[in-house]
């Protein structure tokens, strides 16, 4: 992300990313786009920066104010960089009757971090997320694109292990 | 820009391709071809099958059938849900019908070398129940798990390749729209919908009919009108509309066309969570094709009818599933709902008039429009009539995707299609409905599933959520999860849903740990009678059903936590503590080994000692140790 954030501008390839990222919504003009553009910039940042959204608002034509509002009603979007694996464990009803919170909790303690938190070196976010839809799988935890099904308490260390 | 002679040119070109697939021991007269194949490979490719690697499986399958130079031969197909979920990755082999299940990359070389070469079926891979004695292999239709299941909305799930729009062309694919377009006035489409019962799959179970009928009636200012589809699916534990748009993106899109025809709308929005990027990816490949078609667009096959649509993606905030929340996130807002009336039928996206429907709901039109509201008034009860897809979970042995006739018992949904509890434990209760939802226990397992008696039984339909608990989940805290659900998920736009949910929370939270007072089961109802009666949207007045549906059946079990301080089922986690009987310990060590945090020590031979600092209380230690030694 943009080294000059403290500054208030947006690294150049930042911003040609943005209005790249609003052309393909046709976002320009529509503020039904918002949610689309958001979740993209979210997806290519990782996070949603203060610069960027503000960008965003003086390039669709939004209040801040509202954009913010936006980005803080939706648990999908997030305000801080997120580590570089991000560790969800799915909470959802099939995963939390066959004990997910179980996971959780070895899980929080092996990195020594609680959900929601990222790690200080930056490796880890754990997040509590909601049925990802593979409750055949259950309990399920997703490790950035990975997907580890079926895990006992057991599996957790070796699991985790491969992201050390 | 396709016409209606070019359609139906593809549909006969690949008819044979579906019909293989569709009747158990098709024979196909002649060569293979370029749309014949002598084998077909089905994948499943929906989330689950695809989380155990079915990706690698399918690029292995095209490795190895090009490696025999078979590719002229063979079709690998990628498809959606086949609902057996425990049992993937599946794969399945046509025309002779082979159910292989939980199939690894590794597994690959020895099916087509075996199966497809030199035709042996891999028996050690093969779904046992599809094997009878006498070794051929049982149809699918006939085995348990799908014996009694009536696949309409699911229809083309596991049965095209989702991503080929020729192939949902050929088995029937927009032809009820066509036949809209062009012998049905608008009315006319109306009064189908409504003849047939169809009632809304959301949720409410509102008639869809009725719904469109509003929706036409009501006057715009421009003109405009919209179609939205209801893809937010935000029941935790629910997967039915996300394997729709997986396994079958363009029966939404051709139904969003019919509604929008005859409500008179050109526009149509699909609102989908964007934890779903598999069912994303697909119905934007699906629109894009559509529209490469000219089935979106304007002048739609020829008859003057424009129409287009676009995704949106949600972001997660469960309110959102709500209508009026829903239209206002498309708008690009916070999610949060209004007060109704107006209905959004009056003054929906942009204040025009508006039909929201579920995916699933939408499913169904199609197949409506094609055989007719008599048909599908045949199916189901006398007030709900139909099919609803279930995600089946939790402890039970055929987790997956199940679609049933309404009326159908929860008892054989269970155990017959569920294929009963694992482990030989005890059931205890189905949750349906989600976080609006209730329990229902054993006493009414024979409980006919349709709208009104699941209300009856204090609980809902909902979305189709069902999970299946056992002897070892506590009711207790499992309303206590759904609330923390709610608290988490109220918009807080009002004080009954913001501050009653948490004040509902609180209380559960001190009896989980022991910490119960006297009268709580009577302030529990007291709060969950208020915020019924007074919370803005369904979320807050529905948010206390988990509640009261537990302390109408499992009142013994608050007590007992109230009362004795005791978790009967040994679930809530605050109550245990976990130590070791010095005189029973016999210094084997496996204690040591089974617990994951370290929380236990000791030398061989040596009495061991549990730290209740370190100790999570996962219970592991206690099937680890022979003697017994462990209490809780
Ligand atoms: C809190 C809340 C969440 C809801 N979530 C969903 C959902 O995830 N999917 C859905 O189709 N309907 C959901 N509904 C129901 C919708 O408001 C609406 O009734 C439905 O989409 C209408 O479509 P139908 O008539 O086809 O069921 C929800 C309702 C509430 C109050
Ligand atoms: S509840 Fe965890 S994947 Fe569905």
């Amino acid at each position: 992300m943009a080294k000059n954030e403290t500054t208030g501008i947006l690294a150049q390839e930042t911003a040609e990313l943005l209005k790249e990222i609003i052309l393909k919504h046709n976002g320009y003009g529509r503020r039904d786009a918002i949610m689309a553009v958001l979740n993209d910039v979210q997806a290519k940042l990782g996070y949603l920066p203060y610069e960027a959204q503000r960008y965003i608002a003086v390039e669709m034509d939004i209040p801040l104010a509202e954009i913010f509002g936006i980005v803080t009603f939706y648990s999908g979007f997030s305000l801080n960089p997120v580590g570089k694996y991000k560790i969800a464990v799915c909470m959802g009803t099939a995963c939390y009757v066959k004990d997910a919170h179980k996971i959780l909790a070895k899980i929080e303690q092996k990195c020594g971090i609680k959900a929601g938190e990222t790690s200080e070196d930056g490796l880890f976010t754990i997040v509590a997320t909601r049925c990802i839809g593979a409750c055949g799988l259950a309990p399920v935890i997703t490790i950035n694109e990975n997907v580890y099904g079926k895990l006992h308490l057991e599996d957790v260390d070796k699991v985790l292990e491969k992201y050390k | 820009m396709k016409t209606i002679a070019d359609l139906q040119a593809i549909r006969d070109k690949i008819k044979t391709r579906i019909l293989m697939r569709k009747e158990h021991g098709y024979k196909h007269e002649g060569p293979a071809s370029e749309t014949h194949f002598r084998s077909h490979v089905m994948v499943c490719a929906g989330t689950g099958c695809v989380a155990g690697s079915s990706e690698f499986i399918i690029s292995k399958f095209n490795e190895e059938v090009a490696k025999h130079g078979l590719q002229d031969d063979i079709m690998v197909v990628r498809t959606g849900c086949f609902g057996l979920c425990a049992l993937g990755p599946i794969v399945i082999v046509y025309p002779e019908g082979v159910f292989y299940s939980m199939v690894t990359v590794d597994d690959v070389p020895e099916i087509v070398t075996e199966h497809l070469k030199n035709g042996n079926i891999v028996k050690r891979l093969i779904y046992a129940e599809t094997l009878c004695k006498d070794e051929h292999i049982l149809p699918l239709d006939e085995v348990g798990f799908y014996k009694k299941q009536m696949r309409l909305a699911l229809r083309n799930c596991g049965l095209i390749d989702p991503e080929c729009i020729d192939e949902y062309i050929a088995n029937d694919g927009y032809v009820a729209l066509e036949k809209c377009l062009t012998e049905k006035k608008p009315s006319d489409v109306i009064d189908i919908v409504k003849a047939s019962g169809l009632r809304g799959r959301g949720g409410a179970g509102f008639p869809t009919g009725l719904k469109w009928e509003f929706a036409a009636k009501s006057q715009s200012d421009d003109g405009q009108k919209f179609v939205a589809c209801n893809a937010d699916e935000g029941d935790p534990g629910a997967f039915m509309d996300r394997s729709v748009l997986e396994g079958d993106p363009h029966v939404i899109i051709e139904s969003m066309a019919i509604a929008a025809y005859a409500i008179g709308g050109n526009h149509g929005y699909v609102y989908v969570r964007a934890e779903y990027p598999i069912a994303l990816n697909r119905l934007q490949k699906a629109i894009d094709d559509a529209r490469a078609y000219g089935l979106l667009g304007k002048n739609i096959l020829g008859t003057g009818f424009d129409f287009d649509m676009e995704i949106r993606p949600g972001a997660g905030a469960f309110v959102c599933g709500e209508e009026t929340a829903l239209i206002r996130s498309i708008e690009g807002n916070r999610g949060e709902p209004r007060p109704r009336p107006p209905f959004p039928a009056v003054k929906g996206i942009f204040g025009k008039p508006t039909v929201l429907n579920n995916v699933e709901t939408y499913a169904n039109i199609p197949q409506i429009i094609l055989n007719g509201a008599e048909w599908f008034q045949g199916i189901g009860t006398e007030k709900s009539k139909g099919t609803k897809v279930f995600a089946v979970g939790g402890k039970i042995n055929n987790v997956g995707l199940v679609e049933v006739p309404m009326g159908i018992t929860l008892r054989e949904v269970i155990y017959e299609i569920g294929g009963g509890i694992p482990k030989g434990k005890e059931f205890k209760a189905a949750q349906t409905g989600g976080p609006s939802g209730g329990c229902i226990p054993a006493q009414h397992l024979d409980a006919g599933i349709d709208f009104e008696s699941l209300t009856a039984l204090g609980s809902m339909m909902g979305s189709g959520g069902l999970i299946v608990m056992d002897e070892d989940n506590c009711m207790v805290d499992i309303a206590k999860f759904f609330l923390e659900f709610t608290v988490d998920e109220s918009c807080g736009k009002c004080p009954p849903c913001r501050i009653g949910t948490k004040r509902m929370y609180e209380i559960l939270e001190r009896i989980t740990e022991g910490k119960g007072e006297k009268d709580d089961i009577e302030k529990l109802e007291a709060l969950a009678k208020s915020i019924q009666t007074s919370a803005l949207c369904a979320l807050g007045q529905t948010a206390p059903n988990p509640v009261l549906s537990t302390i109408k059946y499992f009142r013994d079990e608050y007590e007992a936590h109230v009362c004795d301080k005791k978790c009967p089922a040994g679930a809530c986690q605050a109550m245990a503590k976990y130590g070791i009987t010095a005189e029973k310990c016999k210094g084997c060590t496996l204690c040591v080994k089974a617990c994951p945090v370290g929380a236990i020590t000791g030398e061989r031979k040596a009495v061991h000692v549990l730290d209740a600092e370190k100790c999570i209380k996962c219970g592991a230690c206690v099937p680890a140790c022979p003697f017994k030694a462990i209490y809780k």
